[in-house]
């Protein structure tokens, strides 16, 4: 009979981990720090449009957004594939941008009335009609600072 | 003590976007008030260049159809017009902090969308304007003040933006070519 003889540890040594959560509460923290709350959950396909110029939008806390484009497959069904207006969570109509921007800055604390912005995410292939439409609204609801959300590239390319 | 902490940081990863939004800022005109008599003073011709884009997305400047490659430099010559001709827009001086005396081009971009045009060249042509305007601020910077316009302060930037002021005005859309 052979023997069987253990030659050399083969158990390893368990991993210190007593600084485990220190690096993670190191995570914790980054992730506090660079992100900001999601907010609506985007029902609609949105493909921004590129350029040059965009420039950082700096206080999110004071912007409002709209979102302009065709419903998302999966609510095509049940909304069709024309561009649809998003505010918050819901589709609606031109004429409750004017409720919608006073109920925002109804939530803007007095100083920050005036320096309200509204952020508009429009898809790239959305026909102007309805963009026209939404800025004589906010024309209407005196929302005069807007900001065309893009994404900044180097070059241009138009398809 | 981790698992807690692990706990909070898949909330957060899940509950956060990181996402930063970039854009166009642009303001719009407030709603004329039809009680205030409008101010009938019309802008000269020779101060306005006409941006117009149909609905098939071409570009017409001045009357004339224009490729959108060629739409930056059309509008910064326009704006700059170097050698004061006749059919450029005209300067007038005024005093700027940090210029004294200077002539101020009165110049005005006018852009026209259809209906029916995409939002995606609209954006495009906007952004080739805005870019025209922001090469020529950042021209002056580095002349008068040798480093460029981003890195200036406020007090400086401002007077910039005076000197160089070219509104972009957005005309309610017609109706071109339907």
């Amino acid at each position: 009979m052979a023997k069987f003889v253990k030659t050399g540890k083969k158990t390893t040594k368990a991993l210190n981990t007593s600084s485990l959560p220190d690096i993670v509460f190191m995570i914790l923290f980054f992730f506090m720090a660079v992100t900001t709350m999601r907010e609506t959950d985007v029902m609609v396909t949105v493909r921004i449009p590129d350029a040059t110029e965009g420039k950082v939008l700096e206080k999110k806390s004071l912007a409002s957004f709209i979102y302009i484009g065709e419903p998302l497959e999966a609510l095509q069904a049940l909304y069709g594939t024309e561009p649809k207006i998003q505010l918050n969570d819901t589709f609606k109509d031109i004429d409750d941008i004017q409720d919608f921007i006073a109920q925002e800055r109804e939530q803007l604390n007095e100083a920050d009335k005036t320096k309200m912005l509204v952020v508009l995410k429009i898809d790239r292939d959305t026909r102007m009609g309805v963009v026209t439409d939404v800025k004589q609204a906010l024309r209407r609801a005196s929302a005069l600072k807007i900001m065309y959300a893009n994404t900044n590239v180097d070059r241009i390319v138009l398809q | 003590m981790a698992d807690i902490a692990f706990l909070l940081l898949i909330f957060f990863l899940a509950a956060t976007t990181m996402d930063s939004d970039t854009g166009l800022m642009r303001q719009l005109p407030a709603i004329p008030d039809p009680n205030v008599p409008q101010d009938i003073n019309k802008i000269n011709d020779r101060n306005i260049l006409e941006v117009k884009v149909n609905k098939d997305n071409l570009l017409l400047v001045e009357g004339q159809l224009t490729e959108f490659s060629q739409l930056r430099e059309i509008a910064h010559d326009f704006i700059l017009n170097a050698n004061d001709e006749p059919n450029m827009p005209e300067k007038e001086i005024i005093n700027i902090p940090y210029f004294g005396d200077v002539p101020v081009t009165k110049a005005v971009i006018s852009l026209q969308n259809d209906i029916g045009t995409k939002y995606g060249v609209y954006i495009a042509v906007q952004n080739e304007l805005i870019a025209a305007r922001a090469e020529l601020r950042d021209e002056l910077s580095r002349r008068e003040f040798g480093m460029p316009y981003e890195r200036l302060d406020e007090d400086r930037k401002s007077a910039i933006d005076d000197y160089i002021k070219v509104p972009i005005s957005e005309a309610e859309p017609k109706r071109i070519g339907e």
